[in-house]
Formats: C-alpha cells, structure tokens, sequence
C-alpha cells in the first residue's frame, strides 16, 4: 500500500501544481456583509431575494459579529457594508479615518426595544421612564429588589431581571434611553445574548421583567406580555407596535437600524445594484422579519444621500435617543 | 479438612461474589448514564427534527422562512473543511509520531516535546482560533476561507492524531522490528514496510476521533470568521478542462454546520429550532459515518496483516 502511495506521489504533485497554475480565473462578484445580529434578519432577507434576481450571479456573504465587531472588520477593509444596530461610535470613526475609509451612513428600519413581564403579572398596566430607570441605574444594584420599592402600589415582591449581555447595541441603546448613559447597568440581573434564553426566563417566572428587540416578543406574544411605556409624565402609555414606532409615539424606545457603506465599495457594480435593491425592498421585507419599515420618505432621502455619494455620519460619534430619521438623513455628515 | 473450614471459605467466596456482582451492577449503571444521556439527546433531537429531514433540506440554502431554509452551504462547507484538515493532520500527525516513537533519541528536548504534544490536546479550541486568526488569516494572508478553517482544525487535532498513531506505533511488537533490521533492512525501510502497515488501524482510529472532534468544533471556526448567511457553494473541486482539478475552493468563503445550527436556535421563530434540531441529527449522523467507515476500514487492514 505505502509503495503504491509512493508512486502516486509525483504525479499527484503535478497535478497539483498544474491546478495552482491555472488559478488565474476571473474574480467573483461578491458583496461582503458583516455586523450586528439585530440587523441581521433584514440583510439576510434582502441577500436571499437578491441572489434569487440576480441568479446567483452576484455572491453576498452575512455574517454575524456584532455591530462593534462588525465595525472591527470594516474599518479594516475585509467588508464592503457593516450591519449596525447602533451608529458608529467615536474610537470606531477614528479608525476608519486612520485605514482612509470613508463610508455612506444608511438607516433601513427602525427596532423597538420591548419591555416584556409575565402574562399573569396584572399589577403593571404601564412604566414610566423613571420607575424603568429606578430599576435599571447602577445605584440599584442591590438595593432594589422588590417591586414595591419602585412603586408603593406593586406587590412587596421580589424583582427578577432579564436582559442582553454588556457587548449588545440592544444593551448599549435601552441603558442610553433610560439611564441616560450608554452601558450605565446595574450588574446584578440574568444576562444572555441570546434572546430566547431571556424569553424562557421572563415567561417562566411571575416577577420578571426583561427587554429585548420586538421581533423576539411577537414570536412569543402569547407567553409575554408587553409594557406601555410613558415617556414622561402627562404623555399616554404607549405599546410597541408597527404603528406607534412609525409614528414616533412609542418612545424613547424605538430606534433606527443602519447600514454601513464603504465608499470606495460603491465603484463595484454588485455593491451599488445590492444597496439599490436593499432600499427598494426593505419596506416590504423589513415588515417580514418583524422589524418596522421607515416612512417612505425617509428611503427616498437615503436613495438621494446613495446616489450622491454622501460619506460620513450623522452623529457625531455619540448615541442619541429620539433623532427623527428625515432629520438625521439631511444633516452635514461628520468624519 | 475439616467442616467448620469448609463453611467458612463458602462464606469467603460468597462474599466475594457478591462484591463481584455489586461492581458489575454499578459499572452498568457507570455505562448506562452516559449512553442512555446520549441516546435521550438524539431521541429528542430526532422527536423535533424529523419533519424536516426530507430531501429539500440537504440541497437548499439558508433562508429567512424556516421551512425553505436548508443545509446546503453547511454540509458541504463541513465536508470541505474535514478534507483540508484531514489532508493536513494526517501527514503531519503520523510523521511526528513515527519520528518521535521510531527516531528521536531518548534524551530531556524529546521529554520536553513529548510532553507538550500530550499538554497541546487540552488547550481551549478557542485558543487555537485566535492563532489561527492571526497567523493564517492576516500573517499568511490566507484570508477568512476553507483553507485557514481546515488548517485551524488541523493544528486543533493533530495533538490526538500524534498521541494515537505513537499507541499503535508501540503495540507493533519489538521482535518484527529486529526480524527486519536482522534481514539487512534500514530504519526507514523497516517502519514504510512493516511498522506502518501494520498499525494503520490504530492510526486510522485515532485520525477519526481527532476527526470527529473537528466536525463539531464552532468557537475557533467562528474566530476566524466562518459566516452565517451564504447561500451559494464554493468553487467545484473538479472541473471540466484541464487540469481538472482546482483549489480555488480552498479560497472560498463558508459556514459549517455547527455554526448553522447555533444561529437557528437563536431566531425567535419557533420554527427554526426544529431546523436546528435536524441540523443535529444531521451532523451526528455524519460523525457515525465517519466512525463507521474507521471501523469497517480497521476490520479490513486487520484481516490482510499476517504476523
């Protein structure tokens, strides 16, 4: 058996080198996409109709590494857009500045954060603001453990916690929105990034309470039970829902979603012909996933910002909690 | 002899026996809570997955309907993957146990290795991924392809590969060692004609359970960047001019089936998690393969080997 191996050897060897020679074939078109998980199901939709249309002559590729890895990977140039669920960051613009890329800021759908508890709790009929962040603040850790404690009208019960990991942009934005300071938690509630680990837990247990993206409590409607909101005092308590987040009543929990372009990916014709397709179609598939599809308007502006190539962002590296889309499309980009 | 004697050695080896018995109970038990966990498992994986194990699942790609989604880019990633790194492990793994075993004088640098070899099969996998990540992705600039995933694995497994082909290279018996040298034969002459075959078994062995650990690894697969959603197929091997054969492959972007089945457990529609539990069954199915064959080829060397 070794002495036939032996003889197969060399001319195996040719082969191989006759094959690596002939390597030199034409290149894939091939869109490349990494990022966030929340943004996730809206490219991978529109990555599967564009495959579909373009019959497989265009190859896109999504992975899944989190907005700020997602980031990572682009500011290095291995991808050609990057999901996010939150704007770039400061220290990530930077670093796109220092490798020379510049990129085209894209909101394609709006999430809604949703405070979920138990379908047999029947105290809580709506939160404010401050009662969340009376929970939620780093000073709470600890200290507040029962439900009476926030509110003297709720059961002297004890509170559960639910939410996602410190690395989720879902983390990032609700403990902007409501204590006022991205990544400003208390330490001492069950975290996981995975969303159906914290939907077990909340529909399993009378005093939970926990958030996460609208998409995981519509799956489950029947085992949560979302809580209104009260953005401030004298406002109405507002459900999640499509309606509320596009009208822009449901806050402060709603936020825009975002894709990143690398510029100089836009002189690729695959590149452009997919961000065509993604603003054509998100309003429909962005329904399908259970994400909210922006106004009409807000896709036309970001068609124009496409087309004329406006790098930059609208932020200025910091989150902001409440920015209307039309707005923020129209403002000067920041480098 | 007299009575009393008798009866009291009766009584020793009746307890005795029955020590006997109570340890064979207990190992039984021992045996029984890890297969009947195993088969608990599957049973449950099969329960939930069945419905979807029908045809249309192994030749459609992923999507966002659970019923159209399928397995297609992971099963042949997966495969791809195994080949790479057993075409890497292999040659390396069994080359460094012969030198080790066969060659290398007994002296402290052997120990050294010997030891690290045997400490390198407990290293985290994830430790192996950051390697992997900076040394054949950015160093080698092999980028976030087969190729670096099937190399990754490679150095993953080739600890258990080297420690198992050094156990069959040892139960070859020391006598047919001398018979050879006794015949005029050289050292290499020696283990390529006699040693080497007559250990395949064992090496095939240790080459399927290092194997097997590979299919199912995910952390250092998705370190070096394995993606989630691809829904086209790498490169064909085979092409139809010459030279016929083509590694473009090697450079392609892929998923394996593990990471596949962790992003379905993790979309909030219920439907996804009986996808999963396929992939499961699936990918369980393809390391009995595996092991089915390591053994059917082991029954088959050791019928040839005539001592």
């Amino acid at each position: 058996m070794i002495s036939k191996i032996r003889k197969g050897i060399p001319a195996l060897a040719l082969l191989v080198a006759a094959a690596v020679a002939g390597q030199a074939q034409a290149a894939d078109r091939i869109v490349k996409i990494d990022g966030s998980s929340t943004v996730y199901p809206v490219t991978e939709a529109v990555a599967e109709d564009f495959q579909k249309a373009k019959k497989g002559e265009i190859k896109v590729t999504v992975g899944i590494s989190g907005t700020g890895g997602g980031f990572k990977k682009f500011c290095r140039g291995e991808t050609d857009i990057s999901d996010a669920s939150r704007p770039i960051l400061k220290k990530e613009m930077d670093a796109c500045k220092a490798a020379g890329i510049k990129y085209i800021e894209l909101p394609v759908a709006y999430d809604a954060l949703t405070v979920v508890v138990n379908p047999k709790n029947d105290w809580i009929k709506s939160m404010t603001v401050d009662e969340l962040k009376k929970i939620w603040e780093p000073a709470a850790q600890g200290k507040v453990t029962k439900w009476n404690q926030v509110n003297p009208a709720w059961p002297d019960a004890p509170i559960k916690l639910y939410g996602p990991g410190a690395d989720s942009g879902t983390f990032d934005y609700f403990t902007e929105a409501i204590v006022g300071k991205s990544k400003s938690s208390r330490g001492d509630f069950t975290a996981s990034e995975d969303d159906n680990v914290l939907v077990q837990g909340v529909s399993r247990d009378k005093n939970a309470l926990g958030y996460f993206g609208y998409s995981y409590y519509s799956e489950n409607a029947k085992k949560l039970k979302a809580v209104p909101i009260v953005e401030k005092a004298g406002k109405p308590a507002v459900s999640p829902s499509f309606d509320t987040v596009k009208n822009g009543t449901y806050q402060p929990l709603s936020r825009p979603v975002f894709i990143y372009v690398n510029a100089s990916s836009v002189d690729k014709p695959e590149v452009r012909e997919f961000i065509d397709y993604y603003l054509k179609s998100a309003p429909k598939l962005a329904r399908e996933v259970k994400m909210v599809p922006l106004p009409e308007k807000a896709y036309k502006l970001a068609q124009d910002n496409f087309k004329k190539k406006k790098t930059g962002t609208g932020f200025g590296g910091e989150p902001e909690v409440g920015v209307s889309v039309e707005e923020l499309l129209q403002r000067e980009g920041k480098h | 002899m007299n009575q009393p004697n008798i009866n009291e050695m009766r009584g020793l080896i009746a307890r005795h026996k029955r020590w006997d018995i109570i340890f064979a109970i207990v190992g039984l038990v021992c045996l029984l809570v890890g297969i009947l966990t195993l088969l608990a498992l599957f049973g449950q994986l099969v329960a939930e997955g069945l419905p979807r194990l029908k045809p249309g699942f192994f030749i459609s790609f992923p999507s966002r309907s659970a019923e159209e989604a399928g397995i297609l880019s992971a099963w042949v990633g997966t495969t791809l993957v195994m080949l790479v790194t057993a075409l890497a492990a292999v040659p390396l793994g069994v080359a460094s146990a012969i030198y080790l075993e066969e060659y290398a004088p007994k002296n402290w640098l052997t120990a050294v290795i010997e030891i690290n070899v045997t400490n390198l099969a407990g290293v985290p996998s994830i430790v192996y991924g950051l390697l992997a990540l900076g040394l054949f992705v950015y160093q080698l600039d092999l980028g976030q392809s087969i190729l670096s995933a099937g190399l990754t694995l490679a150095l993953l497994i080739l600890p258990v590969v080297i420690v198992a082909t050094r156990e069959a290279l040892r139960a070859v018996p020391g006598s047919i060692r001398e018979a050879a040298y006794a015949l005029g034969a050289t050292r290499w002459q020696m283990v390529s004609n006699h040693v080497l075959p007559y250990s395949q078994g064992g090496i095939m062995t240790g080459v399927i359970i290092g194997l097997s650990r590979a299919i199912g690894e995910t952390a250092p697969i998705i370190t070096i960047g394995a993606l989630t959603f691809i829904a086209f197929l790498p490169h064909p091997p085979v092409t139809g001019e010459f030279p016929y054969l083509s590694f473009a492959w090697l450079k392609d972007p892929f998923t394996v089936m593990p990471i596949q089945m962790f992003n379905w457990t993790s979309r909030p529609e219920e439907a996804f998690q009986h996808n999963a539990a396929a992939a499961g069954v699936v990918l369980l199915g393809m390391t009995l393969l595996m092991n089915g064959v390591a053994i059917w080829l082991r029954y088959r060397i050791r019928k040839r080997i005539k001592w």
